[in-house]
C-alpha cells in the first residue's frame, strides 16, 4: 500500500528536526537566525511571515532553492501555516542533499500565537497591480519598482510647457506624490503647448489647475500645489522635501537657483529648456557627474535669451522635452538604465535630430568644483549682471 | 569647409540659416570667418576685444572646445561646429 499522508509526516519527522518558535526566536532578533525558507502560498505569505524569511512556494521549492541557498550545508529552518508542509519541504530539501534543514513546529500560526515579531511584506493592492499591470511586466521595474515610484516625490518647477507633459506622465506611472511650483494662472495662450490645463480652468492657478487633472487621471497620487515663486528664501526646505526635481522653469535666475538647491541638498536635477523647434536635456546628479554651471558657467544676456513668451516655442515641442524629462525622471527614481547625465541632448524639431554633446565635470566649477564656495546668491542680481556686462560688449 | 551650427537665437543674424559653411583650420579661425560673413553674430558672441563671450559654449562633434585647445582646436573638414549658448525657456 502507498504511504499515507501520516505515514508521510512520519517519515519525514525521523530525519526533520522541529524546532520549536521560542527556541529560534532570539536568534531571529539579532540576525543570528538560519536561512528561513516560508513555503506557504503567495496569499498566506502576504498577510505576514516570520521577520527575514525568504518565500518560495512549495511547488517552486526544487526548481529555486538554489537560488537562496546555493550551500548545501547552510542551517536552514522551513516554516508554512503549521508546521506540516514545512515537515514535507524540509525533507524534499534533505533528499535534495542539504544537511541542516529543520522544520518550524508549530508554523506561521504558533509564531504569531507566542506574540513573536512578524513582518507584513507590502503588496500592491490588486487595484494597482492592474492600472501599472504594463510596468510590472518589464523587468527593469515590475512590482518592486512600481513601489519604489508610489513612495517617490517629484517637484516640477512650473506647471507649464514642460511641466505639463512630465506631470501628466509622472502621474499616471505612479510617482506617488508629486509637488507643483507654479505662481502663474492659466492663460488661454498656454493651451497651445500645456495640455494639463483645460479651457474652463483658464484664470486658475496652474498648480490646482493641473491638480484636478491629476486626480482624474490618478486619483492616488498626492498633489501639493505650492503657488508661489520659488526663491532662495524657500528652495532649500522645499527641494529637501523631495527625490528628484524636474526644472521646467522659464527663467536664468530660478535655472540657477535650482542648479545650486539641488547640490546643496544632494537631490538630482532632471534639465530641459525649448525654444521655438529646439529643446536641450540632461540629467545633473550631485558630485556624480557635471552640474548646471559646469555646462553654463554664465547665463547669455537677455537678447540672446527670449523666452518662449517672447520667441514663441512649437507646442508639439514641449511634449517631447517633457516626457524625456519624466522618463529621465522615472530612471533616476529607480536608478535604472543610462540617463542623460554627462550628456546634453538637443533635439531639433525642424530637422527631426538628435544630437548628443559630451558635458563634462568643470574642476574649476564654482558650484561644484572642489574650490566652490557654494552659497544660495541674488540670482536675478547676479544674472542681471552677467548680462548687462557681456551686453555692454555686444 | 566646416559646418557650423547655429543656434535658434541666432539664426536671424545668420540669414535664417540653420548652418553655414565657413573655413579655417581652428576653432578661431572658422569662428572669423563666419562672423565676417555675418558680422551680426560677431555682434552677439564676441566680446569687444574680440575674445568669446564666457556664455558661449563651442562644441567640435561632441566636444567641448574649452576642454580641448578652445580657440587654438584645430578643425577639419568633416567637422562639425556648434554654438551653444544657454536657453532658458520651459513654459
Ligand atoms: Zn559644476
Amino acid at each position: 500500500m502507498s504511504p499515507s499522508y501520516q505515514d508521510l509526516l512520519g517519515n519525514a519527522r525521523e530525519v526533520i528536526p522541529e524546532v520549536e518558535p521560542s527556541e529560534v526566536a532570539p536568534r531571529v532578533a539579532d540576525g543570528t537566525g538560519p536561512l528561513i525558507i516560508d513555503v506557504r502560498e503567495t496569499g498566506e505569505w502576504d498577510q505576514g511571515h516570520l521577520p527575514g524569511a525568504v518565500h518560495i512556494p512549495r511547488g517552486f521549492l526544487e526548481s529555486r532553492v538554489a537560488g537562496t541557498a546555493p550551500d548545501s550545508d547552510q542551517e536552514i529552518l522551513v516554516s508554512c501555516a503549521s508546521g506540516q508542509r514545512s515537515l514535507l519541504a524540509a525533507k524534499t530539501l534533505a533528499d535534495m542533499g542539504f544537511t541542516n534543514v529543520s522544520s518550524l513546529a508549530g508554523g506561521f500560526a504558533r509564531w504569531k500565537q507566542n506574540n513573536h515579531p512578524v513582518e507584513v511584506p507590502r503588496i500592491l493592492t490588486a487595484a494597482q497591480r492592474s492600472r501599472y499591470s504594463r510596468h510590472i511586466l518589464i523587468p527593469e521595474v515590475g512590482e518592486e519598482g512600481q513601489m519604489k515610484l508610489l513612495d517617490s516625490k517629484a517637484l516640477l518647477i512650473g506647471a507649464g510647457g514642460l511641466g505639463s507633459p512630465a506631470a501628466y506622465y509622472l502621474a499616471a506611472a505612479g510617482v506617488g506624490t508629486i509637488g507643483l511650483v507654479d505662481d502663474d494662472e492659466v492663460d488661454e495662450s498656454n493651451l497651445q503647448r500645456q495640455i494639463i490645463h483645460t479651457t474652463d480652468r483658464v484664470g486658475m492657478n496652474k498648480g490646482e489647475s493641473a491638480k484636478q487633472a491629476i486626480a482624474a487621471l490618478n486619483p492616488e497620487v498626492q498633489v501639493n500645489v505650492h503657488p508661489f515663486r520659488i526663491n532662495r528664501d524657500n528652495v532649500l526646505d522645499l527641494v529637501s522635501q523631495y527625490d528628484v526635481i524636474v526644472d521646467g522653469a522659464d527663467n536664468f535666475p530660478t535655472r540657477y537657483l535650482l542648479a545650486d538647491a539641488s547640490l546643496m541638498t544632494n537631490t538630482p536635477l532632471v534639465h530641459a529648456s525649448i525654444l521655438r523647434f529646439e529643446g536641450h536635456a540632461s540629467v545633473f546628479k550631485p558630485y556624480d557627474g557635471p552640474c548646471y554651471r559646469c555646462l553654463f558657467p554664465e547665463p547669455p544676456p537677455p537678447d540672446l535669451a527670449p523666452s518662449c513668451g517672447e520667441a514663441g516655442v512649437l507646442g508639439v515641442l514641449c511634449g517631447v522635452m517633457g516626457n524625456i524629462q519624466a522618463t529621465e525622471a522615472i530612471k533616476v527614481l529607480l536608478d535604472i538604465g543610462d540617463t542623460l547625465s554627462g550628456r546634453l541632448l538637443i533635439y531639433d524639431a525642424l530637422g527631426m535630430t538628435f544630437t548628443e554633446l559630451k558635458v563634462r565635470r568643470d574642476p574649476d566649477c564654482p558650484s561644484c568644483g572642489p574650490n566652490a564656495d557654494l552659497q544660495l546668491r541674488d540670482y536675478e542680481a547676479w544674472c542681471a549682471g552677467v548680462g548687462s556686462h557681456a551686453g555692454s560688449h555686444a | 569647409m566646416s559646418t557650423v551650427k547655429i543656434p535658434p537665437v541666432l539664426r536671424a543674424a545668420a540669414g535664417g540659416e540653420r548652418t553655414v559653411e565657413a573655413s579655417g583650420a581652428t576653432v578661431g579661425e572658422v569662428l572669423t570667418a563666419l562672423c565676417d560673413a555675418h558680422p551680426a553674430i560677431g555682434a552677439q558672441i564676441l566680446t569687444a576685444d574680440g575674445e568669446l563671450h564666457k556664455f558661449v559654449n563651442v562644441y567640435v562633434n561632441d566636444e567641448d572646445a574649452r576642454l580641448m585647445q578652445w580657440t587654438d582646436t584645430p578643425v577639419g573638414d568633416d567637422d562639425t561646429l556648434l554654438i551653444l549658448p544657454a536657453m532658458a525657456g520651459g513654459q
